[in-house]
């Protein structure tokens, strides 16, 4: 058996010699595999796994592995959610997604459900779904929620993506490399944050002045000089803007994170390699850094990752008595269950009045047939709040302007790009 | 030509194949026309041009966990790339490429971006971490 160079257990070793079946053979190899690149010494169990994978992404051959191991009746090892998907599953007239891809998409979530995942379709499991505690190894499958894991909860996870996250789910273990382990967790970059932060979009803009010209996924930056205590909504910002500017896994943040009682601790002995001072004029240099283009139909984006209930609470508030204006499209994606309850709260209802569309269980940028939806509409400029998205869904070429929440409701009312 | 890279650790089988050189990171989500294998995203130094059976020279990574399933759609919709050369990469792209079982290496002993070019034809060993130039690239006018 080529264990790589990885030390298993009796258990692995069965899995690997086949004793556990065909699926759980293969999972593990290819675990193995990974791990070796990594120099992975051994597995480290892990208790929760978030999956992420849609048919968008995965297409036929990734839905080929799924319906293999599906009709092997494999079940996973340890409870196992779902990241958001592609398919809206909702009549849309603007926004009509290919009905073979559909078919496809359902029976992705169907083999999901044999092999006991549970579909949430959410890219904030971390605020709806399972918090891991400090120190508790887990395997999740989307960057927002593993930056969100290992730095908030203190929980270890690598970015686990495709087949990985699914190995592990099988396997219950993932090898323990990167940021598993104890080394790789320490702070490499040191930012004094002078900046007044008022918005949930400047998180998101500080996520892309410090991830994009840092650009490397052990790079753990350390945020000091944070004044008020951030909530939920602003780490889930920064983090996913860190993640997707700089394809970073963690942030310590002193007095906030649990591996941040001080700044020492964070860096844990080491010295930074480089220090940035963050300041109001940065910020603002962000905004200002983004050029809307001439375009009669625009789309206002609060997505990526999805919005929780305070969010869609606050959006509900600023929408409320108005409308979106004619050449204008607002859409907010949020997961089901925020959504079920947004509703009871009469949000929905708010938010609907005014126009503004609801997307369930998905994320805007990973909408199935999101270029062609683009081109039906003549959707030139995309206005958002979210640090991320305006980076994540450049590849279907709209032209992205990254805008606070207030300014945001603002041009979807009034249709003036500013 | 005798230019020969070393790299800190790598995956697959060695290949050969002309070269296609990024200037800042990639991601197959937010760089991609993952229909057609033609770099999409607006101002991408290799906007336009195909990835299809081309060796990808990339300094970093972005983002982003598409490239776990990526890479093997792309090689089931006959687009892959023929090898990853990353400066540094994240464990997204090996995912990705020991799933499709694409070629793949990390770390430059000096920096591939100076000392290859687009076209020009190179050899990965992942085994023996090189990069080696084989030939330069005929030069051309217009897009390579």
């Amino acid at each position: 058996m080529n264990t790589g160079t990885m030390e298993l257990t009796a258990d692995e070793q069965a899995m690997l010699r086949g004793e556990r079946g065909r699926a759980l053979q293969d999972a593990i190899q290819f675990q193995i595999e990974v791990g070796s690149f990594f120099e992975a010494e051994r597995f480290v169990p892990v208790t929760n796994v978030h999956v992420m994978g849609d048919i968008e992404v995965m297409g036929d051959a990734g839905l080929g592995i799924l319906r293999e191991y599906s009709d092997e009746h494999v079940h996973c090892a340890v409870p196992t959610s779902t990241n958001a998907q592609c398919m809206h599953f909702a009549d849309i007239d603007d926004v009509k997604q290919d009905a073979g891809e559909e078919k496809k998409e359902r029976e992705v979530l169907k083999h999901y459900r044999q092999m006991r995942i549970a579909p949430t379709d959410t890219c904030i499991n971390y605020q709806t779904v399972y918090q891991p505690k400090l120190g508790e190894h887990v395997a999740w499958g989307d960057t927002g929620t593993v930056i969100y894991a290992n730095s908030v909860f203190g929980a270890r996870t690598n970015f686990e993506a495709g087949k990985a996250n699914v190995a592990a789910a099988l396997t219950g273990r993932t090898p323990a490399y990167g940021f598993h382990l104890d080394a790789v967790r320490k702070g490499t970059i040191a930012v004094d944050l002078k900046a007044k932060m008022r918005d949930l979009a400047d998180w998101g803009a500080l996520g892309k002045i410090v991830g994009h010209p840092n650009q490397d996924y052990f790079a753990v930056p350390v945020f000091r000089g944070v004044g008020d205590m951030p909530p939920s909504d602003a780490l889930k910002h920064l983090g996913t803007s860190l993640a997707s500017y700089g394809s970073m896994a963690m942030f310590h943040m002193v007095g906030v994170t649990p591996e941040a009682q001080t700044s020492d601790t964070a860096f844990g002995g080491s010295e930074p390699r480089n220090t940035m001072t963050v300041t109001d004029a940065d910020l603002d240099a962000v905004y200002r850094s983004y050029r809307y283009v001439d375009g009669r139909n625009n789309v206002v984006v609060f997505s990526g990752p999805q919005l929780s209930l305070f969010e869609i609470q606050r959006l509900a508030e600023l929408f409320d008595g108005r409308s979106v204006a004619p050449g204008m499209r607002a859409f907010i994606t949020t997961n089901y269950a925020i959504h079920s309850d947004a509703k009871r709260l009469g949000y929905v209802d708010t938010l609907e009045a005014a126009g503004v569309t609801f997307l369930k269980g998905v994320c805007f940028y990973i909408l199935q047939g999101l270029s062609r939806i683009r081109e039906e509409n003549g959707w030139v400029n995309l206005i958002s709040n979210s640090g991320k998205l305006v980076n994540t869904i450049t590849a279907h070429r709209f032209n992205t302007v990254l805008r606070r929440t207030e300014q945001c409701v603002e041009i979807a009312c009034t249709g003036t790009l500013k | 030509m005798t230019t020969t890279l070393t790299v800190l650790r790598g995956y697959g089988e060695p290949v050969e194949g002309e070269a296609l050189v990024m200037r800042e990171g990639f991601s197959p989500r937010y760089d991609l026309d993952r229909l057609t294998g033609v770099i999409s995203r607006i101002g991408h130094s290799a906007e336009g041009l195909s990835i299809k059976d081309r060796i990808l020279v990339i300094p970093t990574v972005k983002g982003g966990v598409a490239g776990g399933w990526a890479f093997l759609d792309l090689l089931h919709k006959g687009i892959a790339p023929k090898a990853l050369v990353f400066g540094k990469l994240n464990p997204v792209m090996v995912q990705g490429a020991v799933l499709a079982k694409i070629p793949i290496t990390e770390g430059w002993s000096t920096n591939a971006l100076d000392q290859f070019s687009n076209r020009d034809v190179i050899r990965v060993d992942p085994q023996a971490r090189t990069i080696a130039l084989v030939r330069k690239a005929v030069v051309t006018h217009g897009k390579h």
